[in-house]
């Protein structure tokens, strides 16, 4: 089995504004971005499925040049508030390093 | 004037370090026409709006500006700075501006300066709801006005035309309120005739400084912009810039890696081209910027409710073993003590237990059979005043301290780090806009206040 964390040299996710989440694959390079990004794990229904979100809230856009998959979603709370976890969202990428691609 | 128009950008943000040597050295080499860089962002959260207070300590700003402001008088050349005092605020602007002042006064400088005003009184946005003019950003899908006069302020982002038009004035320095980051670099060279798609791609591009170059922590870089393309280069001789470093830029921070908007149009860099120079620098053309209504975001926080916390550590391995459950006993019993003792209603009040070394991050529970060496557990009582939070918190300090796994067995006491155990942290602040508005003209939301010999002119 291939794990997401095999086939990417960095993965990271960071808040993009107050109100959406965004991470970013960057793959070891163009042939396994190629290989992999078509896998049924990292599709948006996929992906928002695991987020527990709408497919429809979550925008996805693979970059070949880059050998990148990225990937945003509305935060469950806007950035700060009572409830909030993760300030600058940096740490919510740590799920997906032992994900199983399918 | 002839291309290319270079800026310095000393810093991913004012306060966070500057190289004294690295920008003289710049300097010195020649060919810059301006220092420019921001000073703020909305990533360090709600509560820098709402109070108006920066981030950074003032004697970093002090310690920063006091560089720049002696480059820009020694070498005679604009220096911008975008979103002062982190929100850009009016307050924090003010604050900016004062720092401004002193340092000039230590070093017997007198440069004229514009102060870019854009925070917005209620009245204002009031009437542009009225006519229809503000409209909401995914995910929002509403303009509510209740939620807009319920902000304890609301900022709008500028774009180049005010730091433009200051300049045009002859000032020597423009400090500006809350910008965007991309706006305050791409000012310069848009306002020579530069290609709109390279300034403002090249203004994201530098818009953190060295995280576009390879070695992040360093410094700042270069822009060099043309009536076709733009170049970035590091600031510092041993840092270097790949075609990968400053395409992936374009990623950071960003929903889509494509297309920026900014006030008054999108940066498209579908079809841009990023080529070495050589080992340090990066040539890019091909980037566009499609025009479109203008536009500034808004950005606005709000205050809900105040927190008190708690912090204790638990090292005992029974306990540790069974945290869902001893976690869950423990809420259950604080929520009960609380009612019956403040005679307040559940939902008058919020207790969220965090155990940090479980799942305090990730709210996710952890794989079968993880027990952690120890933990700190983090209470966090929420309410509507400051005094209510701070009595819940108080009425959860003996079970915080003694709750038992198993209710039968002698109270065990766990790690308080602090005496007193609760610590009042303030209101809870929250950013309310994800909203733009439509103005008739970029400077429509704008106060331009200049400063001569130190005062207002």
């Amino acid at each position: 089995m291939t794990r997401l964390a095999d086939v990417c040299c960095y993965i990271r996710s960071k808040n993009a504004g107050p109100f959406w989440i965004t991470v970013d694959l960057f793959f070891k390079d163009r042939e396994l971005f190629e290989k992999w990004v078509d896998s049924p794990s990292l599709q948006a229904a996929e992906l928002a499925q695991r987020l527990g979100i709408d497919t429809a809230d979550l925008r996805r856009q693979a970059l070949p040049e880059l050998a990148t998959l990225k990937f945003a979603y509305p935060r469950k709370q806007p950035q700060g508030g009572a409830c909030e976890r993760d300030m600058h969202g940096g740490q919510q990428y740590i799920w997906l390093l032992g994900m199983e691609l399918a | 004037m002839t291309f290319p128009i270079n800026i310095l950008v000393p810093t991913g943000a004012l306060g966070s370090g500057v190289d004294e040597d690295q920008v003289f050295a710049a300097l010195v080499a020649g060919g810059i026409h301006a220092i420019a860089c921001d000073a703020g962002s909305t990533d360090s959260g709600p509560s820098y709006l709402a109070t108006g207070r920066c981030k950074y300590s003032r004697a970093a700003v002090k310690r920063n500006l006091d560089i720049l402001m002696r480059a820009q008088s020694q070498f005679a050349i604009p220096l911008l700075i975008g979103s002062c005092g982190t929100s850009g605020s009016d307050e924090a602007l003010n604050w900016t501006r004062d720092i401004a002042l002193e340092i000039a006064a230590e070093h017997d400088l007198s440069p004229r300066i514009a102060l870019l005003y854009s925070e917005q009184a209620q009245a204002v946005i009031a009437q542009k709801i009225q006519k229809g003019l503000i409209a909401p950003l995914a995910p929002m899908k509403a303009v509510d006005a209740e939620v807009f006069s319920g902000c304890a302020r609301i900022v709008a982002l500028m774009g180049p035309e005010p730091y433009i038009e200051a300049l045009k004035q002859g000032v020597d320095i423009v400090l500006g309120g809350r910008s965007t980051d991309a706006g305050v670099l791409a000012a310069v060279p848009l306002m020579f005739g530069a290609d709109p798609g390279a300034a403002w791609h090249a203004g994201k591009t530098a818009e953190c400084g060295g995280l576009c170059t390879v070695n992040q922590r360093d410094g700042g870089v270069i822009i060099r912009v043309d009536s076709e393309g733009f170049e970035v280069e590091p600031l510092s001789p041993d840092n270097r810039c790949t075609p990968h470093t400053v395409s992936a830029h374009m990623l950071y921070e960003n929903a889509d890696a494509i297309h920026l908007t900014e006030p008054g149009g999108v940066v498209d860099v579908s079809k841009a081209e990023y080529i070495a120079l050589d080992a340090r620098r990066v040539r890019v053309r091909g980037s566009r910027f499609l025009p479109r209504p203008y536009t500034m975001k808004l950005e606005g926080a709000a205050a809900n409710g105040f927190q008190t916390l708690m912090l204790v550590g638990i090292q005992d391995p029974e306990v540790l073993k069974s945290l869902p459950h001893f976690l869950a006993q423990m809420h259950s019993v604080m929520v009960s003590r609380v009612t019956a003792t403040l005679k307040v209603d559940k939902s008058d009040f919020d207790i969220s237990l965090r155990p940090y070394g479980w799942n305090a991050v990730s709210g996710i529970a952890p794989t079968d059979g993880f027990s952690p060496r120890e933990i700190g557990l983090m209470l966090v009582a929420t309410a509507a005043s400051q005094e209510i939070a701070t009595q819940v918190a108080k009425v959860c300090n003996p079970v915080l301290f003694h709750m038992p796994l198993d209710l039968d067995a002698p109270l065990p006491s766990y790690a308080f780090a602090f005496s007193p155990a609760e610590i009042e942290r303030g209101a809870v602040y929250e950013f309310k806009l994800n909203h733009v508005v439509h103005t008739n003209q970029p400077l429509e939301l704008v106060r331009t206040v200049l400063i001569e010999n130190g005062a207002t002119v």
